[in-house]
């Protein structure tokens, strides 16, 4: 029951945060300006229609505008781009691309951030932790542009040196490789590594940092000596007791940094020229293009909903106390 | 983390500084944790080479030495110059104050906000809390990048101080979830319910009592928030969104700087550096303030 409300809430906040960028993009945009600079330039009356037919047109009142990108989004669809492709096409295939960066870098971001933390914080100011420590704070200070500018330029040097193609840094695949389903596979990977390592590092350091504290404050309490007191070993204590409740407000933590992490992957689908969500909104804002907009928004705005409702979950799972109540 | 004002003799070592009120202890605790000395000291460098170096430097914002198109870091040029012949060393410290002075405007106003929604909604509950709490997810699930990309080059011509309200206007949302969860406990003491049925208004409550009891929390936080606006602007920057010629910042050097980076490095290494020292040196204040203020957090330093 609880669950449910928090989802129509979480559906009203979606619809919300669209209709608002829609609104925003419709009136601050300007498609007529991209029709007009066309080579060669359209006739008026071609770009009036072609603005008409794409729901485009800033003569319209903008609640007339408005209700008709609501009657297709109730249905289901979100419109043409300004190139009067199917936005919902789009959609699906950008999608794909950066979820699957996202996930892979959220996953192995915070398996890698919380288990260097929980671990730092176990061996409190010997070398690890001042190491980690460090390089955490160095992380935190760079900004995930800045990393995945570096990252390229590193690999070029690289490169250079070996003077073989080691790392690709630019687009997802090579357009027009032929080489079998393990070739294809590998140049994928290739092509997904300095993304999904921009996109790790930029996180772990944020979540080693978080979670150290989290479990030093955990370390000393009670009820983690009574554990290894009626006999259970230090690492069973560590990992039942103490990571566990140090893990709950790391939870909280990661709700709150998941719109971060979103425009970090625009910013890293930009630099490394993939395809996706990112990348896209970027190149429609420069082009002017409401409807695409306003569906990056609500793509967007569903992936932070799903991960709060993902921690939402976690919570429930980790603090029995949830549960209960 | 507040109890702080109430218990200032708990704190060990902060005995010595009665007489000197509670800001000089936290200011003594401060100084003696060496990480935040190292971010004391190297923000006062940045700062002094931010707005001393233009003076020094022979080359005017400007200005293009026509000369010397992308040459390499000389006695003539410090850092170099770049695409147009203009002086890398210049325009990095040029862009070097304006990230300073977006940061930390940015930081107070944010967190100002940040304070009076959260105190205000905590305070009241109620309705008040309701709508105020629905503003503030809204604000949460809007990508801010993106909102903040589409408005600001439709308002370019109102200059940065704009871009600045921009960016305050969407990082505000934390601290105030956080001041919200503070303030419903600040309320219940002693002193604010004296207060209440004495018949203080309200607001004066909130202004007098329940804020200037979450300092700690607040400095802390508006110190996390500077380094969070130069990144933000930094990556709007980069991509065009952000600070718009001819005005430059650190974001629109490394834009400038990243594509040509192995050719000409001089172009990259040092906006890039400068950048980092600078988001390094805030996060370490911020860290030795936490500490200062928060005697709990003392062993985690």
């Amino acid at each position: 029951m609880f669950l449910v409300r928090r989802l129509v809430n979480y559906m009203v906040l979606i619809f919300l945060a669209s209709s608002f960028a829609y609104l925003l993009a419709a009136t601050t945009l300007q498609p007529r300006a991209y029709f007009e600079q066309r080579q060669p330039p359209p006739s008026q009356e071609a770009i009036e229609a072609q603005l008409n037919d794409l729901n485009l047109n800033d003569e319209v009142p903008l609640a007339q505008r408005y209700g008709v990108w609501v009657s297709g989004v109730v249905q289901g669809d979100f419109g043409q781009t300004i190139k009067d492709q199917s936005v919902n096409e789009e959609m699906s295939r950008k999608a794909g691309v950066t979820l699957r960066l996202i996930t892979v870098g959220t996953v192995l971001g915070c398996a890698v951030g919380i288990s260097i933390g929980a671990y730092a914080a176990v061996r409190q100011y010997k070398r690890f932790d001042r190491y980690s420590t460090w390089a955490a704070f160095i992380v935190l200070s760079v900004p995930t542009v800045v990393i995945a500018v570096s990252l390229q330029v590193g690999a070029v040097w690289i490169n250079d040196l070996t003077g073989k193609q080691l790392l690709q840094y630019g687009g997802e695949y090579t357009a027009g490789l032929d080489a079998g389903f393990w070739g294809t596979l590998l140049d994928r990977l290739q092509h997904a590594l300095l993304p999904t390592l921009t996109l790790t590092i930029s996180l772990f350091a944020a979540f080693a940092r978080y979670q150290r504290n989290m479990m030093l404050d955990v370390l000393g309490a009670d009820y983690v000596r009574t554990a290894m007191a009626k006999g259970l070993t230090r690492r069973r204590a560590l990992f039942k007791h103490a990571l566990r409740t140090a893990l709950i407000p790391t939870i909280t933590y990661f709700t709150f940094t998941f719109g971060v992490l979103l425009a970090g992957t625009t910013f890293t689908e930009k630099i490394y020229g993939w395809h996706g969500m990112g990348a896209w909104v970027v190149d429609s804002i420069v082009q002017n293009d409401v409807n695409s907009v306003a569906a990056v928004t609500c793509f967007m705005a569903v992936c932070v909903m799903a991960a709060s409702f993902l921690s939402d979950i976690l919570y429930a799972w980790l603090d029995p106390r949830v549960r209960v109540s | 983390m507040t109890l702080t004002t109430e218990q200032p003799g708990e704190a060990p070592g902060r005995t010595a500084a009665t007489g000197q009120g509670r800001w000089g202890g936290v200011l003594r605790e401060l100084l003696r944790t060496r990480r935040a000395m190292v971010g004391i000291l190297l923000i006062l460098a940045l700062v002094l080479m931010a707005w001393i170096g233009p003076l020094l430097s022979p080359w005017e914002m400007g200005e293009r030495d026509f000369t010397a198109f992308r040459s390499g870091p000389s006695p003539e040029h410090w850092f170099g110059t770049d695409n147009t012949g203009r002086d890398v060393f210049t325009l990095t410290m040029v862009g070097l104050q304006k990230s300073i002075i977006i940061g930390l405007l940015v930081a107070v106003l944010s967190t100002a906000v940040a304070a009076v929604v959260g105190a205000f909604a905590g305070y009241f509950l109620g309705l008040t809390d309701k709508a105020l709490m629905w503003v503030t997810d809204l604000a949460l699930v809007l990508p801010s990048f993106l909102i903040l990309a589409i408005l600001y080059p439709s308002l370019k011509d109102s200059g940065w101080i704009m871009f600045v309200l921009l960016l305050a206007a969407f990082m505000w949302m934390v601290t105030a979830k956080m001041v919200r969860g503070m303030t419903i406990s600040l309320k219940e003491r002693e002193y604010v319910l004296a207060a209440k049925y004495m018949g203080v208004p309200a607001w004066r409550i909130i202004f007098r009592h329940i804020i200037p009891n979450m300092a700690s929390l607040l400095i802390v936080d508006a110190t996390i928030n500077v380094s969070s606006a130069i990144i933000t602007e930094t990556s709007l920057s980069y991509f065009g969104f952000g600070v718009q010629p001819p005005d430059v910042s650190l974001g629109s050097l490394i834009a400038l700087g990243a594509p040509q980076a192995l050719a000409f490095w001089w172009m990259f290494a040092f906006c890039t550096g400068l950048l980092v020292v600078l988001v390094l040196a805030v996060n370490l204040i911020g860290d030795g303030l936490r500490d200062a203020l928060d005697p709990q957090a003392k062993r985690r330093s």
